[in-house]
């Protein structure tokens, strides 16, 4: 009873113990948020990821794809069909996106995912990602009626401008240079489209060279030539093409300093319901270069840039056809991937094994989880945070120090307690534990304190980080060097738990010394100490 | 020849400096009957305190044995003699050693709390506090129950120390200089308080006191001399006077 007593009088009256534990509540604080936003880090990516790319992935080795699509899977749903919630066919590829701006054209290399978004939708929540449809619906390769009116819009202009082209053609003046078209000063002019490659059989189309295309060019030459003279009659050039696509966002559009407020706005170059020309390999042997124009239906915006950089998602079939993936005679449509979504994510090391067993040897396939396709950043952020973790550590231990070197001298100061209290019968053990206690109390308190300072500074890191910019003049979190928009955190308990329970086990352990030092005082001595 | 209550027999003592070895106590044979008042008397030095911390189990000596109604005591565990601490011996010492961190109701009542666990204290804790405050009542320090010993005067921390002593219910009070450090009408209470506990609970006192005034209160007085005993006092008996 005693020492339940005194050591809560000690905790109230001897400030300086608790200055001693000020640095083990920062270290504790600390810890919290570091590993919060690491671990928030991590989560939101892992998140992103799995919407997009699902959990596993089983590839072919040749970007030929396989042919039997249905035995696969059979085969896939035989091995592990009791983890797998959803699977998707689809083909992926290597392709260079080119979009016309103005009168130039932006090349960019991108990932083409020709996918079926009934399918893809078992397996992760695409539409959530893109930025004109809805979350819950499940997307279609359908223009959106404000799509649809806008390029009704566009198309009907450059009809138009392309009939008074043809019917009062400009002088042929060597000095004009081909860029200066009659409208340039329009700011999204219409990308051009090859009308010619959407009825032509993919099996025959000539591989298209740059001559045929180039930039320099004036961009109606072609519809000049074609559209008017050959096929113009033949389609509605305001309906979509058959291609369609959904385009990264950050392919699209581009920082940039608003030079009146300073801010930072995106500059969109292509909106849906524009066309944009994609280029990529034939499947076969060799592979043959090939291009298709394409309608963008949607933007995709997963708010992870490298995602939003570089993949473009097509409508499987026609990608399959763009590739002479299909064949004439039994009419089998190749895929180069399944992405299957399990019903436990933990569980993907086991399926991928399973897996890996179950399908054809012979090395036609790959079975990888999203992990390895982001694994060395993941593993940068978990390293990054296990050193993070042990100075953080090694600061709780400083801090075990301070209350060593306090707790010392608060037993020298209690000297003479010390005494009386084994005057009056007070055993050894008891007085020992007195000052255990009191190390496990200030460790109690030094550790609730970090918890609660630590948990709020993570529910408002983001209004933390944008006071800081408020105060400094410095972007502390710029949102165009990291993956995400803001800051992203996530508390997991047992964190918190085990840190604060650390901390307190250190707060003990250096209370350990001045402890027994002090249950061996030898009363007389103690007591004589006046 | 009744038994004593409490009995020294050839004890000696010496305390270590460095290389140097001081003797304090060589041979030293006292006895103490129930109920009686001894005062041991002495200069500095001459090893009075030290004789009265080997009754008090506060120390050990290096030859000689203490009894305490015929068992001997001073080689015992250390938990049983901290369990003979706490029930049979009440402690007064010359500068009161209070606990300064608790008020005077919990300083009274903190022997109880050494002896028991929590949770008897907690059952038993209405009924202590109940003996407390008669016993505070006894030494005259009823309105000062909530006081922390900083805010009381020496005289008054010295009858809250001799209640902490009381509460207890020890057999044998060891009062170290119990008026040392007080003024002589104040000595007097503290003396007067002890001799009434002495008289009406037949309470033994050993004291220890530098003041042959003092110590001429108490029944019997011996005086130490450079760790021997010198004279024996004024009544030679082991009697108990009436």
């Amino acid at each position: 009873m005693y020492k339940s007593l005194l050591c809560l009088r000690y905790l109230r009256t001897r400030y300086i113990a608790l200055a001693s534990i000020i640095s083990m509540t920062l270290g504790v604080a600390t810890m919290i948020v570091v590993n919060s936003v690491m671990d928030g880090f991590s989560t939101d990516m892992r998140d992103r990821l799995r919407g997009i790319l699902a959990d596993v992935i089983v590839e072919t080795n040749s970007l030929d794809g396989e042919p039997n699509t249905q035995d696969l899977k059979d085969r896939i749903q035989r091995a592990v069909g009791n983890d797998i919630e959803g699977m998707t066919a689809t083909v992926e590829i290597y392709a260079m996106l080119s979009v016309q701006y103005g009168s130039q054209w932006q090349s960019k290399p991108v990932t083409l995912i020709g996918i079926d978004p009934a399918t893809k939708a078992t397996v992760g929540p695409l539409s959530k990602y893109l930025v004109n449809t809805s979350e819950a619906s499940i997307p279609d390769w359908e223009l959106s009626p404000a799509a649809m009116a806008y390029r009704k819009e566009w198309t009907t202009r450059a009809q138009w401008m392309v009939d008074r082209w043809n019917h009062n053609p400009p002088p042929m003046e060597e000095e004009v240079t081909p860029v200066e078209k009659p409208d340039s000063a329009e700011p999204l002019a219409p990308p051009k489209f090859d009308s010619k490659s959407d009825f032509e059989s993919p099996f025959d189309s000539k591989p298209q060279v740059a001559e045929e295309t180039d930039s320099l060019s004036n961009p109606f030459d072609k519809e000049l030539n074609e559209s008017v003279f050959d096929k113009a009659e033949k389609r509605d050039p305001g309906s979509p093409l058959k291609g369609r696509v959904y385009i990264g966002y950050g392919l699209v559009s581009f920082p940039y300093e608003d030079p009146d407020t300073g801010e930072t706005k995106m500059f969109q170059i292509v909106k849906p319901g524009d066309d944009v020309k994609i280029s990529t390999v034939t499947a076969g042997h060799p592979p043959e270069p090939t291009h298709f124009n394409a309608t963008v239906v949607d933007l995709f915006k997963s708010e992870m840039s490298e995602h939003d950089s570089s993949l473009v998602f097509c409508n499987l079939e026609y990608l399959q056809e763009m590739r002479g993936m299909i064949d004439p005679e039994s009419d089998e449509k190749s895929i180069t991937s399944i992405q299957i979504k399990l019903k436990n994510p933990e569980d993907a090391a086991m399926v991928v094994s399973k897996l890996e067993e179950a399908l054809p040897a012979g090395q036609r396939f790959r079975v990888r989880t999203w992990e390895d396709k982001q694994g060395p950043l993941l593993a940068a952020v978990e390293v990054e945070s296990a050193i993070l973790n042990v100075l953080l550590f090694l600061i709780i231990a400083v801090a075990g120090f301070g209350i060593l070197a306090i707790f010392f001298m608060i037993t020298l100061e209690k000297t003479r307690d010390i005494g009386i209290l084994k005057a009056l019968g007070a055993s050894s053990n008891g007085i020992m534990s007195i000052f255990l206690s009191y190390g496990l109390a200030l460790g109690l308190v030094g550790s609730g304190v970090g918890v609660v300072v630590g948990l709020l500074f993570v529910r408002y890191i983001n209004e933390i980080e944008k006071f800081i910019t408020f105060i400094t003049g410095r972007k502390v979190f710029d949102q165009r060097i990291y993956y995400f928009p803001e800051i992203a955190t996530h508390v997991e308990p047992m964190m918190v738990f085990w840190v604060a329970f650390g901390a307190m086990v250190i707060a003990v352990l250096a209370s350990i010394l001045p402890a027994r030092k002090a249950a061996r005082f030898h009363p007389v001595e103690s007591l004589r100490y006046e | 020849m009744p038994q004593p209550q409490l009995a020294a027999i050839a004890v000696e003592k010496a305390y270590r400096k460095d290389k140097h070895k001081i003797p304090v106590l060589h041979g030293i044979d006292v006895e103490v009957n129930k109920g009686e008042f001894l005062s041991i008397v002495g200069q500095s030095g001459s090893g009075k305190s030290t004789l009265m911390h080997l009754f008090g189990l506060l120390d050990t000596p290096d030859v000689g044995e203490i009894y305490l109604e015929g068992q001997q005591i001073d080689d015992l565990p250390e938990h049983a003699r901290d369990q003979i601490r706490n029930h049979v011996f009440g402690f007064i010492f010359q500068f009161y050693h209070l606990l300064p961190e608790l008020n005077l109701l919990e300083n009274v009542l903190s022997p109880l709390m050494i002896r028991y666990s929590t949770w008897e204290y907690w059952k038993k804790r209405k009924q202590f506090k109940q003996d407390a405050l008669e016993i505070i009542e006894k030494v005259g320090l009823s309105h000062r129950i909530k006081h922390r010993p900083s805010e009381l005067s020496g005289g008054e921390m010295q009858r809250a120390a001799i209640a902490r002593a009381l509460i207890a219910k020890p057999q044998i009070l060891l009062a170290d200089e119990p008026t040392g450090n007080l003024d002589s009408s104040t000595g007097k209470e503290i003396m007067d308080l002890l001799t009434n506990l002495n008289e009406q609970e037949q309470l033994t006192i050993i004291m220890v006191t530098h003041d042959n005034l003092i110590a001429a209160q108490a029944h019997r007085t011996v005086r130490l001399r450079e760790g021997q005993i010198e004279v024996l006092g004024k009544s030679k008996s082991a009697s108990v006077p009436a």
